[in-house]
């Protein structure tokens, strides 16, 4: 028994010690830092919620957080309004011979990594790029269009980088899902609609709520693809944060931010969850 | 009565394999109908085509006279129990026999009172509730009936609903199942490769054998005269064997198995046949001298098979190789018999059921 114990705590230490030096002690000491308010010639310091209060009386800084907030939601809805037919087609209707196969095709694009993936949206979108090289050739425009650097744009890149993160959760809850089911539903007289309405989404609800989670926080957490596909005007706040860390060296603000984004994914996340009646416990395991 | 089922002329082919060859029967209304036969006969092809989730290739389907060629499962008035029931899982018990009253528009007063009446009617009372996760394997199949019962079909489809029971209930379920179409009165249309089951509940049992129907009958006739070799073996436990007939005069052959048994049967029939069949409890044992028209034999007991009032023996046919199962019937006379026995058997002439092929 005791050998067993100790190969536990083996198996455990590493897993401790990541989430302990590298997640907890990290963000006990930024959250210090969040209360930490340093004066223009940062030679005294004060303890106070300063830091939080600027975030409050500038505007930019607000509206930066409401449009990350919103564009986030959007990204996270438009993701699943994508994937879920696909999700259902690869795992209810292609046979289980084809199934592997293009899922197999969803991962591609991550073979190639972020960056690449949108600097080949770029490609496609510049005003010298492939799609406007296109629309000029056969004479549906005569000028370019300025296709890049606007939320569109961003919208593109943040679905796209998410949709695998939606669709394998509900793929794999799709793939419990008994096909008498769905007969039985159209049995006993419902139609297409409402057999995906009442059966089919609500079966696939843990997934989707998963799958949602995820897109949300890594959309919302994202730094590259709104920077690099909605260019300046893009106002993220993943770039507030960074300019107040790299730009301005305010340490102490920048926490203050990565405090205040912790605060609104959560909640978020929680009114999300209430609304549609699921359980995280569900959604995660 | 009518005919609540017509099917026509009805074939089914998936590429180039055919399933249902050329099927044609009726349904009577209120019939118990089982379709019995070894898994890969058709029998669940035919049953999604009468259901409309599979079109036939050829032939129709009428329902109360009515051409449902074309017509979606979510439109024709039979409803499908299926083999895995296919409750919804995140609904309650309430919700799932709501299911195909809210798609009909029925008021909320009037589901709950169609659900409550039904419920109590499958012996659940007060289980409106409760999760379908939740219940014994007895109960799911309850309310899988009683969801399609509810709205009240012309004929409600079963697909093999017992197979997985254990055994004790579905026993038990066989006989509530009996019981309960007896007293609602809807025709029921029940697939099964269990004879029992088919045996015990139906009016009418259609053996299905390669696509097509070997025999329709009711259950006594079934087993009493099975009219192929194939229904003989399938429907009920017997004994085959091979043989090759001799004709000596008009009304009476000689049969001669393929391991030396030989033994006459009076029959004005003077064709050639290839298989005999005699079931294990035709077979009488120490019979009187004054019987008539039996073939007389002699046995030795080679094992016992004890299973209460179902036990066998298995014994060897006197100077032949034949092994054959007989029925010992659980009484003081042949309370101890033993391995090594001799015993005198016979069996009656009408018993030896012989076919051509």
């Amino acid at each position: 028994m005791i050998k067993i114990k100790w190969g536990f705590y083996i198996f455990l230490l590493p897993v401790i010690l990541w989430l302990f030096l590298l997640i907890v002690l990290p963000q006990i000491d930024l959250f210090i830092n969040s209360f930490r308010v340093v004066n223009d010639f940062k030679d005294t310091t004060t303890w106070g919620f300063g830091n939080y209060k600027s975030f409050f009386s500038d505007s930019v800084y607000w509206y930066t957080f409401v449009k990350t907030a919103i564009y986030s939601i959007i990204t996270t809805i438009l993701t699943f309004l994508l994937t879920f037919p696909v999700a259902f087609f690869i795992t209810k209707v292609v046979s289980n011979k084809y199934s592997g196969f293009l899922a197999l095709l969803l991962l591609m694009p991550f073979w190639v990594g972020e960056l690449v993936s949108v600097y080949g949206w770029m490609i496609l979108l510049r005003e010298s790029g492939v799609i406007n090289y296109f629309l000029l050739d056969i004479g549906v425009i005569h000028k370019p269009l300025h296709l890049l650097y606007n939320n569109a744009s961003m919208l593109i890149g943040l679905v796209y980088m998410s949709m695998l993160f939606m669709i394998v959760p509900i793929m794999s809850s799709l793939e419990g899902l008994d096909d008498s089911l769905i007969e039985a539903a159209s049995d006993l007289g419902a139609s297409k609609f409402t057999i995906i309405t009442k059966i089919v989404i609500p079966y696939a609800a843990p997934g989707i709520t998963s799958g949602s989670i995820i897109v949300f926080m890594l959309v919302l957490g994202d730094y590259l693809t709104p920077d690099l596909l909605g260019g300046k005007n893009s106002l993220w706040f993943t770039e507030q944060i960074y300019n107040e860390f790299i730009a301005s060296f305010n340490w102490n603000q920048g926490s203050a931010f990565g405090f205040l984004l912790l605060a609104l994914s959560s909640f978020i996340i929680w009114i999300a969850l209430k609304v549609t009646k699921q359980s995280l416990e569900k959604a995660v395991s | 009565m009518d005919n609540i089922l017509e099917v026509s002329h009805i074939s089914k082919s998936f590429k180039d394999r055919t399933i249902i060859k050329d099927l044609n029967f009726t349904v009577k209304e209120g019939d118990f109908f089982s379709i019995l036969g070894p898994s890969g006969c058709g029998k669940t092809t035919l049953l999604r085509m009468i259901a409309g989730f599979l079109e036939p290739t050829n032939g129709k389907v009428f329902i109360r006279g009515k051409d449902m060629t074309g017509i979606p499962p979510n439109k024709r008035p039979v409803n499908i129990v299926f083999q895995s029931l296919a409750l919804f899982p995140m609904m309650n018990v309430k919700e799932n026999i709501a299911f195909g009253l809210r798609r009909r528009k029925f008021k909320k007063q009037e589901i709950n009172d169609k659900v409550s009446s039904m419920l109590e009617r499958v012996g659940l009372e007060g289980y409106e509730k409760k999760s379908v996760t939740q219940l014994s394997g007895g109960q799911r199949q309850r309310v899988a009936i009683a969801r399609s019962l509810v709205l009240e079909p012309s004929i409600l489809l079963l697909d093999e609903p017992l197979g997985a029971l254990d055994r004790k209930l579905r026993e038990h379920m066989k006989i509530e199942l009996k019981l309960l179409q007896a007293e609602i009165g809807t025709t029921f249309i029940y697939i099964t490769h269990d004879q029992s089951e088919a045996l015990v509940m139906s009016n009418q049992v259609a053996v299905m054998n390669n696509g097509n129907f070997d025999q329709l009958d009711i259950p006594k006739n079934l087993y009493k005269s099975p009219s192929t070799s194939f229904v003989a073996g399938f429907v009920g436990e017997t004994n085959k064997f091979n043989i090759t007939t001799e004709v000596i005069d008009d009304n009476e052959i000689t049969i001669k198995t393929k391991n030396g048994w030989k033994l006459n049967k009076q029959c004005n029939n003077t064709e050639n046949y290839k298989y005999l069949f005699i079931r294990p409890e035709s077979v009488i044992l120490k019979p009187e001298k004054e019987l008539r028209d039996i073939s007389r034999f002699t046995i030795k007991v080679k094992t016992i098979l004890f299973d209460g009032s179902d036990t066998k023996i298995s014994a060897l046919v006197e100077n032949t190789k034949e092994i054959m199962l007989i029925s010992l019937p659980q009484n003081a006379q042949f309370e101890d018999v033993v391995v090594g026995d001799e015993i005198e058997a016979a069996v009656h002439h009408d018993d030896l059921k012989c076919y051509k092929e």
